[in-house]
């Protein structure tokens, strides 16, 4: 391998002989950000983590410090941290190596955070199909509580904080953090239309919460122990700290990386870091940030001006992994899940696979994401049993656009980004499809090739 | 009907137009305002409800001044304007609440896709079986597509199937095909009725509307779901199938079920009422009103119901009728049983007979249970209007008192009964010591009309006009929304030839009746003074009530009634 990861989250994790109990996680220094964190004031923790320039993993890439900073702290109303552990976009794999591996990571940076944010209580909202990691969390938690990390006045100090682990109700839409502050409520997971209902200001029960990644909260543990300065000097400004990759699809050695953003391309990612395609095989796209992000072409260029400045002019492994870059090029980091087609990919099948996940996933509440999802599902799973028919690209794109940006959250762009930019770059493969299906309806032909849709 | 002080508002620009609105509304209510409802259509948001923001139809442009971050001073545009700063999407016209300097689109070309997606998105698994649906007519689904729509289908898929005929309860029947999932009636039952038992089960395109296992939707304000539901997934069991709502008529009434008064709509067709429904009066009763009052209308088409004037059981004339109970008045020895059902307009009728006759007059209490809602404890719509008239002095007791004694003394001789049955008050015409002679004003047969001298039948609310005074004295009137059995008078008539025979006057015919007579009260009423007929506004007329503050009526608090705390405990 070429080029080197380098840990910081996961830097113990897959070490010979790393467990995740708290006597391993003590005797490779953990718990001491929490004690040099309690040293701190809370709002001098905030002004680190605000310094460090983290963004949030979970999607958007929100600042962490920036969210922490909307807190409404005037209402007098207890705060609450939540951890987003719902991971379920598809291609994304990365918070549950952190929760199996390194469980402790997580409760100290939430730890952490919650004394920073002067949180009263904090939860684990955790995918329910997640059971082992549930089972690995609470037992971390009670080891955690018996060694005064956590429970009350802990660590001697008069601030006292537990976490809760709450199981998920089973839907891609709890990890929407509206919705998942519902479900937490013990409702049906439909997210709530902000404003006013923004977390930091009317969340869990109506008082100010933050939400924030599992990958995220373990990063306000390093830039404690680091300090906000060493932090940002990982990766570049604004795209600060590492990243996990998590590499999906056609390479030979799909797995989770970890690198200082920016620190690896999509090519060396591809090529170096995964031992490239399958033989025999070119590379076609690359969804770079989990399914909802936008597709790229292999053959395409990527031309532009960057924030500050300067021009670029990349092709697809040129791509610096971060999150400017990726949004530069029109898509963007997300989740960091990384999904591979090489040639043997058929663009509407692939569609296909993702409309029938987001159609699946709605939770129905708003009228274009509730009918239309599920409308450019039923054409594109018809398109891949024969009836394509050459009118349904642009209905396709048509429904997409009436879609997105028109809903209640952002579920609704996830789902249109897949299409618009599926149709943008594949539509010759549409096209071609619908040809070659109506010739063979002609002739009398089955025109359903043998593929099926999970 | 915002009770909004005109200081209270602020000036927005709507399409490129200076308006001034209620402060704090939000943009719905706003264009209500401004005449531009059309432009905002809307299914989810209601506005006594909270606020979802689900079917996103009413998404608008909305810009605000833009400030400088430092120092907080507008930024202007070259030409001294100030700056807007437009937000990048539509945004929620529900969930927006106005602001001083706000910008408003309602028609770019963005918008106008927008809400033609949305109709396009509702219509693609909708069952479009208006021609058998009882929305059709007022269906906001139907209206919207009328304007919003493309006219053709781009769908060429299969529909989803969901159930048609669920019984929600007794009343309510839901069809879930033709559902929006907009979540007016969840947030009704929650919010409203205290009654959470409707839900949704399954997700996104499969998301049914149903009632919780075991559950059903039965409380006394289920047809307010009907009502809010803008399109027609739920119907009422009763009038489901029975007639095209464009046939029918609407008349402005009032519910007569308790002292609420709330505010309703009969809707009728050549003489026959097909259903009520409630009309907005933030006052009263704000869009709601129970399921027991919507039935009211039933009760006269019993068969029991009188219909025809009579003397010693023989049917007759009016003019014979009047000549009849003029003899009875004249012999003197009346006693009257008023009653709190009668308009303010037949109490005042009533106690000017009562003074020339020299009558004494009393009524009876007729009490239920309240639900802190809308059905208050007093169940007779217009006992305020009787102290106001001056037929009454004290509360009403649940028995008679002294004219009781009285009767059963012997020192009455004639009664006169408003509707009252006479057994039910224990009194048995047959067994007093001297018989008395009963006029009898009432709807149907009972023991005393069977045994009275003389008959009027009287009408229901909905087949003439007059006034009631609520729980909180607003003065509220309801017109006559059906015809009478042939022959019939109002009973304002009625007393009106009793006193022209009383005082062998001719009758005048100068204006019409009802100004007339209320020409007449406002005269001699001292708290209706000044009214007048034409002038008393459709949300009603909140009348000076500060000389019954002392009174303990025996209302307890309801969504519009706060009791006199301080009388109670005294
Ligand atoms: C449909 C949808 C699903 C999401 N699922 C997840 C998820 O599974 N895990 C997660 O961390 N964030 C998820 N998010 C993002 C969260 O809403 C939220 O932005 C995030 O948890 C914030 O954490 P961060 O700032 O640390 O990234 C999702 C967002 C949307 C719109
Ligand atoms: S966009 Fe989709 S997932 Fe989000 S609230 Fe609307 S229906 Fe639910
Ligand atoms: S709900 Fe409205 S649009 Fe649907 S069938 Fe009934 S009338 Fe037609
Ligand atoms: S039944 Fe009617 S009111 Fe209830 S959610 Fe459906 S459309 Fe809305
Ligand atoms: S009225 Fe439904 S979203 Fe505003």
């Amino acid at each position: 391998m070429a080029i080197e990861e380098k840990r910081l989250i996961l830097k113990y994790a897959d070490q010979e002989g790393y467990t995740n109990d708290i006597d391993c996680y003590i005797k490779h220094g953990g718990y001491e950000a929490l004690k040099k964190g309690f040293q701190m004031k809370p709002e001098d923790i905030c002004q680190e983590v605000l310094d460090s320039g983290v963004r949030g993993r979970g999607g958007a890439g929100f600042p962490a410090g920036m969210k922490w900073k909307f807190l409404d702290r005037k209402s007098g109303k207890p705060i609450y941290l939540i951890c987003n552990a719902d991971e379920s976009e598809p291609g994304t794999f990365k918070d549950r190596q952190i929760i199996h591996k390194d469980p402790h990571q997580l409760i100290e940076g939430m730890l952490c955070s919650a004394y920073a944010i002067q949180a009263k209580l904090a939860f684990i909202y955790i995918r329910g199909e997640f059971f082992e990691g549930y089972k690995i969390l609470e037992r971390a938690i009670e080891e955690a509580r018996a060694k005064n990390f956590l429970g009350d006045n802990i660590l001697g100090s008069d601030y006292s904080c537990d976490i809760i682990v709450h199981r998920g109700a089973g839907a891609y839409i709890c990890g929407e953090e509206t919705g998942l502050i519902e479900s937490l409520e013990g409702k049906r997971a439909n997210p709530r239309i902000k404003p006013p209902y923004f977390p930091a200001a009317l969340g869990l029960y109506q008082c100010p919460t933050i939400v924030n990644n599992v990958e995220t909260l373990c990063d306000v543990k390093h830039v404690i122990t680091m300090g906000s300065k060493e932090f940002a000097n990982i990766g570049t400004p604004g795209n600060t700290g590492t990243r996990i990759w998590c590499v999906s699809g056609h390479v030979q050695k799909p797995g989770y990386y970890e690198f200082p953003c920016a620190g690896v391309t999509l090519g060396e990612l591809i090529y170096d870091v995964c031992g490239g395609l399958l033989p025999g095989r070119k590379l076609k796209a690359v969804i770079p940030g989990g399914s909802s992000s936008k597709i790229l072409r292999a053959d395409e260029r990527f031309k532009g001006k960057k924030k500050d400045g300067t021009e670029f002019d990349w092709g697809i492994e040129d791509i610096p992994m971060d999150f400017d870059s990726l949004s530069l090029v029109g898509s963007m980091s997300g989740s960091g899940g990384v999904i591979i087609m090489d040639d043997s990919t058929d663009m509407v099948e692939a569609l296909a696979n993702i409309n029938y996940f987001y159609a699946h996933e709605s939770c129905g509440q708003c009228t274009p994401c509730r009918e239309g999802v599920p409308w450019m599902k039923k054409i594109t799973t018809r398109m891949c049993s024969g009836g394509a028919r050459e009118e349904d690209v642009d209905l396709l794109k048509s429904i997409a656009d009436q879609i997105e940006g028109r809903t209640i959250c952002a579920f609704g762009e996830a789902a249109s980004w897949p299409v618009q930019s599926f149709i943008a770059k594949f539509k010759d493969e549409f096209e071609a499809k619908a040809k070659e299906q109506a010739l063979l309806r002609k002739q009398g032909e089955d025109t359903a090739k043998e593929t099926s849709l999970i | 009907m915002l009770e909004i002080k005109v200081t209270d508002t602020v000036t927005i620009n709507v399409d490129g137009e200076l308006a001034q609105v209620p402060k704090g509304v939000n943009v719905i209510e706003a264009m209500r305002v401004v005449g531009k409802e059309k432009e905002i259509p809307h299914y989810c948001y209601h506005p006594k409800l909270s606020v979802v923001g689900n079917c996103r139809m009413c998404l608008v442009e909305v810009g605000n001044p833009m400030r400088d971050r430092q120092t907080g001073e507008a930024i202007l545009e070259e030409n001294g304007e100030p700056k807007i700063g437009w937000a990048p999407k539509p945004v929620i016209g529900c969930a927006t609440n106005v602001s001083e300097g706000m910008h408003v689109r309602t028609n770019t070309p963005n918008l106008i896709d927008c809400r033609n997606g949305v109709t396009e998105f509702l219509l693609i698994n909708h069952p479009l079986d208006c021609p058998i649906c009882d929305q059709a007519g007022e269906c906001r689904l139907q209206e919207f597509s009328a304007e919003h729509g493309r006219g053709y289908s781009r769908f060429k898929e299969e529909k989803n199937v969901k159930p048609k005929r669920t019984r929600l309860g007794p009343r309510v029947t839901l069809d879930d095909e033709r559902c929006i999932l907009c979540s007016r009636c969840v947030r009704f039952s929650q919010e409203v009725a205290k009654d959470d038992v409707l839900g949704f089960v399954d997700r996104g395109t499969y998301s049914t509307l149903t009632c919780y296992p075991g559950k059903e939707l039965s409380n006394n304000y289920s047809l307010n779901t009907v009502d809010i539901c803008p399109v027609g997934a739920l119907t009422s069991t009763d009038f489901r199938f029975k007639m095209r709502v464009w046939f029918l008529k609407r008349t402005h009434s009032i519910c007569t079920e308790s002292s609420v008064g709330a505010n309703t709509e009969i809707w009728s067709r050549e003489g026959k009422i097909y259903r009520i429904t409630p009309r907005r009066n933030d006052a009263v009763n704000d869009t709601w009103m129970t399921d027991s009052g919507r039935g009211l209308f039933k009760e006269f088409e019993s068969e029991d119901r009188l219909t025809s004037y009579s003397v010693d059981q023989v049917a007759k004339s009016l003019d014979d009728a009047v000549v009849a109970t003029r003899a009875l008045l004249k012999a003197g020895s009346v006693g009257v049983i008023g009653s709190a059902h009668s308009s303010v307009e037949e109490q005042y009728l009533l106690q000017k007979i009562i003074k020339q006759t020299d009558a004494t007059c009393e009524m009876v209490q007729h009490i239920g249970e309240g639900d802190g809602l809308l059905l208050s404890e007093d169940r007779t719509p217009n006992l305020r209007g009787a102290f106001i008239n001056g037929l009454i002095k004290q509360l009403p007791e649940r028995e008679l008192g002294q004219l009781k004694a009285s009767i059963e003394g012997g020192s009455i001789k004639t009664l006169l009964v408003f509707n009252q049955d006479l057994e039910q008050l224990g009194i048995d015409l047959g067994k007093l010591k001297e018989s008395i002679q009963v006029i009898y004003f009432g709807n149907s047969k009972n023991t005393t009309s069977e045994r009275a001298k003389v008959i009027f039948p009287s009408l229901s609310v909905f087949e003439k006009e007059g006034t009631f005074v609520n729980q909180n004295f607003i003065l509220q009137k309801f017109k006559q929304a059906v015809l009478p059995p042939v022959g019939l008078m109002s009973e304002c008539g009625v007393l009106k030839a009793i006193l022209h025979e009383l005082n062998n006057e001719a009758p005048e015919t100068a204006m019409p009746f009802m100004d007339e007579l209320w020409s007449e009260i406002s005269e001699n009423v001292e708290i209706l003074k000044s009214v007048k007929w034409s002038a008393i506004p459709e949300e009603g007329f909140a009348l000076e009530d500060a000389s019954f503050a002392s009174m303990n009526f025996v209302e307890t608090q309801n969504l519009k009634y706060k009791p006199n705390l301080v009388s109670k405990t005294v």
